[in-house]
Formats: C-alpha cells, structure tokens, sequence
C-alpha cells in the first residue's frame, strides 16, 4: 500500500504546557526572557542616573566641552593655555596618549626581537641573562614598575643646578632636557630628499626581487636600502647647506631655558611600559622562532644559506605568522596600559579628561563613554590594521 | 723487540674536546660575535651584580629599630635600610586592621594554603612525591614563619604536611581523596582541631573552640570529595566557597566578632583578598559567556559577543573608574556601595570577559563529535556542558586560566587608582613618613620581591602543569 505524501503518522494535538518542551518556543523564550531583564536593568540603571544627576544638580550633554578648562598640562604638542576649552584639553590628551603608544609600541617591538633573539642565542651565558631578565620584569606588576622608575629612579636626581651632563644632553628632576632643532627656510630640500629615499627603496626593493626571480641573482638589499635612507637624506641637507641649527638648552636662574625637554613623567612611563612590553614579545617571538621546524633549518642549511640568511629568508617569515598574532595583542595591551599614566600624572587622555576634567565638571557619564569609546577605536584600529597584515603573512593555500 | 703486554691506560680527552675548557668554547667562544657578547655578558654583570649587592645585602642596615640605624657614617659605603620595611612588616601585610584581629587574616590566610594544599601537591608527580613533600610544607610554613611568628609557622607546617601525606589527589579528574581507614580519618580530624586550637589560643583565646569548630567543618566538607562521582564539582565549592567564607570572618559583625570596616584592610592581605575573590567570580563567569557567545541564539550570542569585545577594548583603570564613580550612580538614590565591592565588581566584570576568551578557545579545540555524541545519548544542555564538554575544554585551557589569572593578581596593584590601600598603597604611605623619607627603593624592591615570589611561584606551577597535560594526552 502506498503512503501518501505529507501524511505521516498522525502527531497528537499539543496543548500550550507542551509547547515549552519544543526547543524553538523554549529559545525564542529565552531570549525574549533575558533581552527585556537587560532592558529593564539598563532602564533601571538610566533612571537612577538621570535622578542622582539632577539631584546633584549637574546637567548632562555635551555642553562643557566648550567651557574654559582652567587648568595647566605639563606637556602639550598642540597649542594649549588655562583658557582654553576642556574641548582642547581632551585633544592634547589624546595626542599625548597617541605619541605614547607610538613610542611604546615601536620600541618595545625592537627590543622584543633583540631580546626574543638573544634569548634563543647559542651563547649560554647572554641567554640565560636574557631569561632571567624576562623572568623578572615579567612577573613584577607593571603599576609598581612604574612607581619604582619614576618615584625611585627618577625624582631623586639633582636638580637642574647639579644635572648629569652628557654631550649638551642633561638629565635632572625636571626631565631629560636636549637641544631642539630649529628648522629655517631651505629645510624642504631635505624634506624632498626623505621621500625621495624612501621611494627609491621600495623601488629598489622591488627591482631586486623581481630580478631574483627571474635570474636567480641576489641582490644586496639588506644592506644598500639603509645607505640609500641614510645617504639620500643626508646629501640634501648638504645641498640646502645645512638650515638646521640647535637651539642648546641654557642655565638661567633655577631651570634650563630652551632646549627641547622630555618631562620625566614621558621618560618613566615609556620606559617601564617598553620594559615591560618587551619582555612578553620576547616570548612571544622566542615562541614563533621555535615553532618553526628544525627541518627547515636543516634543509636551508643544506641548500647552501649561510646563518645570517636563514635566519631572514627562511625561519623569520614562517615565524611571523606564529608571532603576529600575540603580538597584535600586546600592542594593544601596551595602548591601553598607556592608561596607568594616571598615576604618575602624565597627562594622557586617562588623567587630563577621565581625571581632572571629571573631577571639575563632574560629568561623569558623558566623560567616562568618551574615553572608553577612544580607546576601543583604538583597539579596534589596531587590531583591524594587524588582521589585514596577518592575512599577508598566512600560509597561501589552495 | 718490544712488545706491549698489557692494555695502555685510557688517556685523557683532549683539554679542547671535553670539560669545562670545551664546554666554554662551545657555548661562550664558538665564534668572534659570540665571543663579544660574552665580553659583553661578563661586562655587564660585573656592572650591575657586585653594586647592587653590596647595596642590597652587605652594606645594607638589618639591625635596629629605628631611623638611626640606616644614618651613612661618613666613609662607610651607603646600602639598603631593610630597617624601614622590617618595622613596617606587619602595616605591609596586615594594611591598618586593628591589630588584636589580625589572628582573622592569619586564619583566612591559612584556609587560604588548605584549599589550595591538595591542587599544589597535585602538581607533582608520582615520582616527586619526596621532593614536595619536603619542599611545599617548607616553603608555605617559611612564609607564614617570616610574616607571623614561630607558631603559626609550625602549624602551617602541619596544615601543609597533613593532606600531602594523608590526601590521594588526581588532578586530571580533580579530586581529593580523604584516606579511607578510619583510624588515619580521625587523626587528620583531630590534627585539624588540635592545630588549629593551639594556633587561635596564641590569638585569641576566647574563640580558639569556635575556630577549631569550624575548621571542622571545613574538612567535613573536603570529605565529602572522597565520594563518587563528580567530585570536582565539591573540590570547585571549596575553593570557590572559601573567598567567601574569608571575607565573613574578616568582616565579622557575626558570630560575636567585632565588626572591622573594609577601609580598614589593606596590604598584602588586601591584595591576596582581592585577587581571590576576582579569581572565584571570573572563572564562573566566564564560563557562562563563552557559553553564550557560541550559543545557537542570535540575541543571547550578540549580547556576550559585544559584552566580551567591549570590555576588553578598554583598560582595566576606566573599568575601575567607570565601577567606582558610575556604580553609585546608577543605584537609587541613598544607597552605599562599599568601596572594596566596587573595585571587586570592576575586576570581575573585566576579568571575566577574558576568561570567557580563553575558555573559547577550550570550547573551539573539543571536536565537533563531542557535543553530537553527548546529544546522540540524550543528554540535555546543561548536563551535556558540565559532564561532557567542560571536563575536557577546562583541561585543555588550564595553562591559559592560570595565564589570566597570573594577570589578575599583578593587576590588582590597580585598585590603589581608586584609593585602597593594597600593598603598593601602604608602601606609597610609608615612604610619606616624615621619619623615613628616602627609602623609595626599599619599598618598592620589597614589594616587586613579594610579587615576584608569588607570580614566578604561579608560572613555574603553570608551565608544569602544560607539560603534565601534554604527556598524558
């Protein structure tokens, strides 16, 4: 006998109680469940805020970045004064968090190869220094690394009058305190010079390769693109006769006039977070570099390479792909670390909008989104900029 | 003609082929760059290690009981004053509780090393019983020998030996086995309530009986984890009860103990406070949002998927800003929110959404037959997830938890933002002693040495625990 189509056997009638045992009603249920308890918690929340705010007496918006800031920053890269708005306050911190990232982040990526490098070093005395190293500057909280830099180390030096001198560079309580170029008229040349230079080596770079993989033949790039970097330049600063001069930092009274000066709140908190950086990217690339079978060592050596070739032909790009990605993540624990500046009064994004403009105005909402919204732009820019490199490096499959 | 009639004697090795001689020209003067950075090793180590220990150790001031003790005579070479943290021991670990309770923070402290007791004596192996039987008790009762005295030192010693010797422990199914001859139960029980009578009474006699009771208690509980079935579960109570139970006993105002307010606590103990319960709420948490970020329900996934990539876009300190100045915000008006609380939900709510990551990546590694076959055999979600897939996800992960929490602990230096007096907060108010100004480095050498002992302590325990996993899989 044949079934028919479409009738199988006969489902009994569900009534409502058995629809809950059906695991599509039971999610949507869910779901619906949790959405409008978080819903009713973040309401719950709004309105306890809105009612502690005028209570307070403060009223919300985006109206205060307009008012005066009346307070000073120690270091300040655009132009800044007492008068000016909380509105320019917040782009000095910003730009002083961005430069102290930029900084961290290049640094502490060299010194973590160095370190990562030397560690793996066949040389048993360097590399066991290195471990002990990273070992101890690894299993020390940052915040007291800081502390100890900036409180231990650097407030007690002389002062100005007794600072230690070394080739017009001085260093005392106020700071790390160097000549500052002063750029006159023919400085364009050199400037043209630069991207000249840096044209030429990625042109250079290209031909080269291109060439090897036609021909077979090497070509010394490792060693002519930063000649051409540094010679290019330099031969346009001579051609524009030289239109830079130093303005020396002078003793006047108690503190050094002019000069270009590092505040030592700068010097303690980018060393203690490249330290501190450097020594996770050290594991990390030490990692990377063992990951990397001893085969391929092996293989290049019987290919003919010499040391220092293996090394960059063979297993650092196949240890980049092991290493980009924890790398990417320190980096972006090193930016938002950058943020400990609070504590010893670096006036980064934290402490001049989070700290002080929130203690003054007491806006605390708007400020404290603000923040958290710059540094998961941040956070996300990075990581975004290091999963597009990542895609570059990986193994290309079929 | 000579004839050589008996075997020649075996002639040395040649001075460049074995021996230390050979050992150092392969490994320090192999090549002319090698070679260099062996000068350069040599170099820097006579630089940095001679000074800094004439500093720190032979010229430093141990002696005395006050500021005169740590005056450079002129001529005589200047060195660490460990005088000024010597007098301050107890403010570094104790912060400003009161001090007839302090026996409260010894006792949470000593609960502290008992639940953990049976997870470190875990760590070793078979074959290493010998060895941590000696060295564990050793170290634990050295520790609490330098912050407490001689006799909280010699029962420690007892607390520590006592489940290493009487305990079984598999750390792969997580569970403690309590001997099961009755006459070894009952020496353990009345070694517990002997201990801890004796300890309290040197405290304070007038509630050693009560604290000898609840010690009880708390190893009635460990007894249960003898029994079958899934005993990790108890194991996890205990250790995760316990930040609990420690923070009643500090609090007190129960069980006729004089109320302490938390603006009280502080030091080490603050920081230890802290960092454990951060670790007992995160772990759970994260559990739960991992969960939910690979969960079949768009809205369900969506909300821990943003909660997650939020929480770790931004620093710890705005987190910690955001709980302390938005958290009593956002409570009906006249409402008091305690400010330790405040720091505790700020570390847990960051911590968690990176413990969720890294029980993913757990999740992520299991394959995909695991959860078919848990529901080929009927189990339900929950069933499924804490009998079947969590077991071996959590083993997988495990150096990755102790990771985070590694991280956890070096940052709760951070709730000094906030104004808690952790270690680093009592160390900064010491160095503003008008009596003892200039003794920076001290301090913070001291307290960099005590993290450094515990998080190195942590990493060394992790990394073995990889290397163990990785063999029995």
């Amino acid at each position: 006998m044949k079934e028919q189509p479409g009738t199988g056997p006969e489902r009994p009638e569900k009534n409502i109680l058995q629809y809950l045992h059906d695991r599509q009603v039971r999610a949507v249920i869910i779901q619906a469940a949790v959405f409008s308890a978080i819903v009713a918690l973040l309401a719950f929340a709004a309105m306890n805020t809105a009612g502690n705010l005028a209570k307070a007496g403060i009223t919300s918006g985006f109206g205060f970045l307009q008012q005066a800031a009346g307070f000073d920053i120690s270091q300040t890269l655009i132009e800044y004064s007492r008068g000016s708005s909380y509105g320019r306050a917040f782009f000095v911190g910003l730009l002083n968090t961005l430069v102290m990232s930029a900084v961290v982040i290049a640094a502490s990526t060299l010194m973590g190869f160095v370190l990562g490098i030397t560690r793996l070093s066949p040389n048993w005395l360097v590399s066991r220094m290195t471990a002990v190293w990273i070992d101890i500057i690894r299993n020390i909280p940052l915040l007291l690394q800081i502390f100890f830099w900036y409180i231990a180390i650097l407030s007690p030096l002389p002062g100005p009058k007794q600072a230690l001198s070394m080739g017009g560079v001085y260093l005392c309580n106020r700071g790390l305190i160097m000549p500052r170029p002063i750029f006159e008229d023919g400085i364009w040349v050199a400037g043209v010079a630069v991207a000249l230079a840096c044209a030429c080596a990625v042109a250079l770079h290209r031909w080269a390769r291109n060439r090897q993989r036609a021909t077979g033949k090497p070509f010394p790039v490792w060693r002519s693109v930063p000649a051409i970097l540094v010679l290019l330049p330099l031969a346009g600063l001579a051609l524009a006769g030289f239109p830079v001069t130093f303005e020396a930092p002078v003793m006047k009274g108690f503190n050094f006039q002019g000069g270009l000066t590092v505040i030592p709140e700068f010097t303690a908190l980018a060393l203690s977070l490249t330290l501190y950086a450097s020594a996770f990217i050290a594991e990390n690339v030490r990692a990377g570099i063992e990951s990397v079978s001893h085969g391929q060592q092996e293989a290049a050596q019987a290919l003919g390479l010499r040391p220092g070739q293996t090394m960059r032909m063979i297993i650092i790009p196949q240890a980049m792909r092991v290493i980009i990605p924890p790398l990417t993540s320190q980096h972006l624990t090193s930016v938002k670390n950058s943020s400990l500046a609070v504590v010893i009064g670096y006036p980064d994004l934290m402490s001049i909008f989070a700290g002080t403009t929130l203690n003054q105005t007491g806006q605390a909402v708007e400020i404290i989104a603000i923040t958290m919204l710059v540094y998961l732009t941040a956070s996300l820019l990075i990581s975004g900029f290091m999963n597009w490199y990542n895609r570059k490096m990986a193994i290309v499959e079929r | 003609m000579y004839v050589k009639t008996e075997r020649h004697p075996d002639l040395a090795p040649p001075v460049l082929e074995a021996g230390a001689l050979a050992w150092a020209r392969k490994n320090l003067f192999s090549s002319p760059l090698n070679t260099l950075l062996t000068l350069f090793g040599l170099w820097l180590l006579w630089a940095t290690v001679p000074p800094f220990l004439s500093w720190a150790v032979i010229n430093a001031n141990w002696a005395g009981d006050g500021r005169a003790a740590c005056e450079t005579l002129p001529g005589e070479q200047a060195g660490a004053c460990w005088v000024f943290i010597k007098i301050r021991l107890g403010v570094l670990f104790y912060g400003f509780y009161p001090e007839p309770e302090r026996w409260r923070i010894d006792m949470a402290a000593i609960q502290l090393f008992a639940a953990l007791a049976p997870l470190i004596a875990a760590s070793l192996a078979p074959g290493r019983w010998e060895r941590g039987l000696v060295l564990f008790p050793a170290a634990g009762a050295l520790a609490v020998l330098a912050l407490c005295g001689p006799v909280p030192g010699l029962v420690a010693a007892a607390f520590l030996l006592a489940p290493s010797i009487l305990c079984r422990v598999d750390f792969t199914r997580l569970t403690v086995r309590l001997p099961t001859n009755p006459l070894l139960r009952a020496a353990l029980a009345a070694g517990v309530f002997l201990g801890v009578r004796y300890a309290a009474q040197t405290f304070m006699p007038k509630a050693a009986d009560s604290l000898a009771i609840f010690s009880l208690v708390l190893l009635f509980l460990a007894a249960t984890m003898g029994k079958a079935g899934p005993t990790r579960w108890r194991l996890s109570l205990l250790v995760f009860v316990f930040p609990f139970i420690s923070f009643w006993l500090l609090l007190g105002d129960a069980f006729g103990l004089p109320h302490v307010a938390t603006d009280q606590w502080g030091g080490m103990s603050l920081t230890l406070i802290i960092a454990s319960f951060g670790m007992s709420t995160s772990l759970p948490l994260g559990i739960l949002l991992a969960l939910g970020r690979r969960s079949t329900m768009p809205v369900i996934r969506s909300l821990c998927v943003a909660y997650i990539e939020f929480i770790r876009g931004v620093p710890l300190i705005s987190v910690l800003f955001m709980a302390s100045v938005m958290l009593p915000l956002m409570l009906p008006p006249g409402t008091t929110f305690d400010k330790l609380l405040r720091a505790l939900v700020g570390m847990s709510i960051f911590y968690a959404a990176y413990m969720a990551e890294v029980v993913r990546g757990g999740l992520q590694a299991l394959p995909k037959g695991q959860f078919e076959a848990a529901e080929a055999l009927g189990f339900r979600y929950w069933r499924a997830m804490r009998l079947i897939i969590m077991p071996q996800a959590l083993r997988v992960v495990i150096p990755g938890i102790t990771n985070t929490f590694l991280g956890l602990f070096k940052d709760t230096t951070l709730v000094a933002v906030i104004n808690l007096m952790d270690i680093l907060g009592v160390v900064k108010s010491a160095l503003a002693d008008s009596q003892w100004l200039g003794f920076t480095k001290e301090g913070y050498l001291f307290a960099g040495f005590a993290f450094w002992v515990f998080c190195f302590g942590i990493s060394r325990y992790s990394m073995q625990l990889e290397k163990r996993l990785k063999v029995k899989r």
